[in-house]
């Protein structure tokens, strides 16, 4: 019987959550890393087995851990398990050497980005928030990091090379960090042209690239942003995340700082379609695995009140696309619910029915082996989530 | 052999107990000899100490030895006999920083 995999990414370490095709009982497995933060651990989908996580600390800073094994046993790829190197030659250990690539050859390297005074400040590397890997390749995954650049490794994580194109394309020193810094934290591959890549950044919008990575382009047409001084600019949107459907690509599904948008021509315009939820502010959004019109939020009060409106834990569901929006509450907490449901930590499985799942900053990971009609804790008692994925398992 | 005193995250990153020995044969001592030969030993430590191209301590990283805070002591400045000679050991501790 097949199953799933959900991989969670805490504050305080990694968890695996294993279950059948039933998705009725649950293993949970970990802290993997404990004490660490790790922003997102994910699967290969060419090679379920192959799972990268993101481990990062204030004190030690970032470093990179493979697992070869779906989660069993983990390494710094390149960096050996305790393992010297030969007599003579030098480690490698730069599965964690994240450098901005400012070589001339390289097109248009940048020192600075906006900001929170509207300065000019100098890109820092912070962190990893999002690690995708290629649809195809396990050894090739790209690396959302904080200050905002996309990087590549082709060599299964042991060592990354900037995309600097993205930085470099010229709308770089408007950039601008959002509350949780300049983080890119979305990667989408289009799964049918793997030379379309899309990435956003908070807070800076969405872009696109149709070569593969080298070059990108803004797609924020039809975004309105009232902390922006000209609101429809081309970059300075905080973007918190970007979902789209496998069987129709140039589908787009936006949840912005407010609004929750729509584009039907790969990010080349938008349109809102917040219709009826009760706030349109939020972190994640997903779509249904079967079901290209059906997608989901979560609706957050507002930017400084980061939890749901009237203590009740939503989940909205829309059949249509956007627009028409309906509470899917059974099994949620419907009172006193005051967490935050943070932009990577939503994802679905491809079973039959499709199953959703959530986690929150009050540690919970919630699961719908139904869609969304309704839900059960998997586990409650997590460090906060950062990040859920699903991997459905053979 | 010169010993080396670790913070726990970094014993499970490396996969070591509290304290590793290291064969140094520069004289004298340095910081940077002592963490050139550690992240040899150990290469995934590289980048968690100090900054991969700037080999800049990270900020929330501290060094101790004999009672002392070396810390801001140039990374090319002479470490006390004792750590050189094995009888102390060199540490890398974690700031009271929260967390």
């Amino acid at each position: 019987m097949s199953g799933v995999r959900v991989l969670v990414g805490t504050r305080k370490g990694a968890f695996i959550l294993t279950a059948d095709g039933k998705r009725s009982r649950w293993t949970v497995s970990g802290p993997h890393f404990a004490g660490w933060e790790i922003y997102h651990v994910k699967g290969s989908a060419a090679d379920p087995n192959r799972l990268y996580a993101s481990q990062s600390s204030g004190w030690f800073g970032q470093v990179l851990q493979r697992s070869d094994d779906g989660g069993t046993t983990w390494k710094t790829p390149g960096g050996g398990g305790g393992v010297t190197t030969a007599p003579g030659e030098m480690p490698r250990g730069e599965s964690n050497k994240f450098v901005y690539d400012v070589s001339p050859g390289s097109g248009k390297p940048l020192t600075t980005h906006q900001w929170y005074d509207g300065t000019q400040h100098p890109w820092e590397f912070k962190r990893v928030w999002h690690l995708e890997p290629s649809l195809t390749d396990p050894e090739t995954v790209y690396a959302g990091v904080e200050d905002a650049a996309l990087f590549r490794s082709r060599d299964g994580g042991t060592t990354w090379q900037e995309l600097a194109g993205l930085r470099g394309h010229g709308s770089g020193p408007r950039w601008q960090p959002g509350a949780g810094g300049m983080c890119l934290h979305t990667i989408l591959i289009d799964p049918r042209n793997p030379r379309r890549l899309y990435t956003a950044i908070s807070a800076a919008g969405a872009f696109r690239s149709d070569d593969g990575g080298d070059t990108w382009r803004p797609i924020n047409r039809g975004l309105h942003s009232q902390y922006i001084p000209e609101t429809d600019a081309e970059v300075g949107h905080c973007v918190h995340r970007l979902a789209l459907h496998p069987s129709r690509p140039g589908v787009l599904f936006m949840q912005k700082h407010w609004d929750v948008m729509r584009s039907d021509d790969g990010g080349d315009s938008w349109r809102e379609v917040s219709g009826n939820l009760p706030t349109d502010f939020g972190f994640v959004i997903d779509v249904h695995a079967h079901e290209p019109e059906t997608i989901y939020v979560v609706p957050i009060k507002s930017d400084s009140e980061h939890y749901p409106p009237d203590g009740k834990l939503r989940v909205y569901r829309s059949k249509s696309g956007g627009n028409e929006w309906e509470p899917l509450t059974k099994g949620l907490p419907q009172q006193d619910c005051y967490v935050n449901v943070l932009r990577d930590a939503m994802s679905v499985d491809s079973l039959q029915p499709c199953g959703v799942y959530f986690g929150t900053t009050g540690g919970q990971v919630y699961g719908s082996a139904d869609g969304g009609d309704s839900w059960a804790p998997i586990v409650r008692d997590l460090p906060a989530v950062l990040s859920v994925e699903v991997q459905t398992l053979p | 052999m010169i010993r080396v005193v670790l913070p726990p995250h970094l014993q499970s990153l490396a996969q070591v107990g509290n304290e590793v020995s290291l064969d140094v044969s520069r004289h004298p001592l340095t910081r940077a000899a002592v963490l050139d030969a550690l992240e040899a030993r150990y290469p995934m430590l590289r980048g968690t100490i100090r900054d991969h191209v700037t080999a800049q301590r990270r900020p929330f990283l501290r060094f101790f030895a004999c009672a002392r805070d070396l810390t801001h002591d140039p990374p090319d400045a002479p470490l006390p006999e004792p750590v050189a000679t094995g009888e102390e050991p060199f540490l890398v501790v974690g700031a009271i920083v929260g967390g």
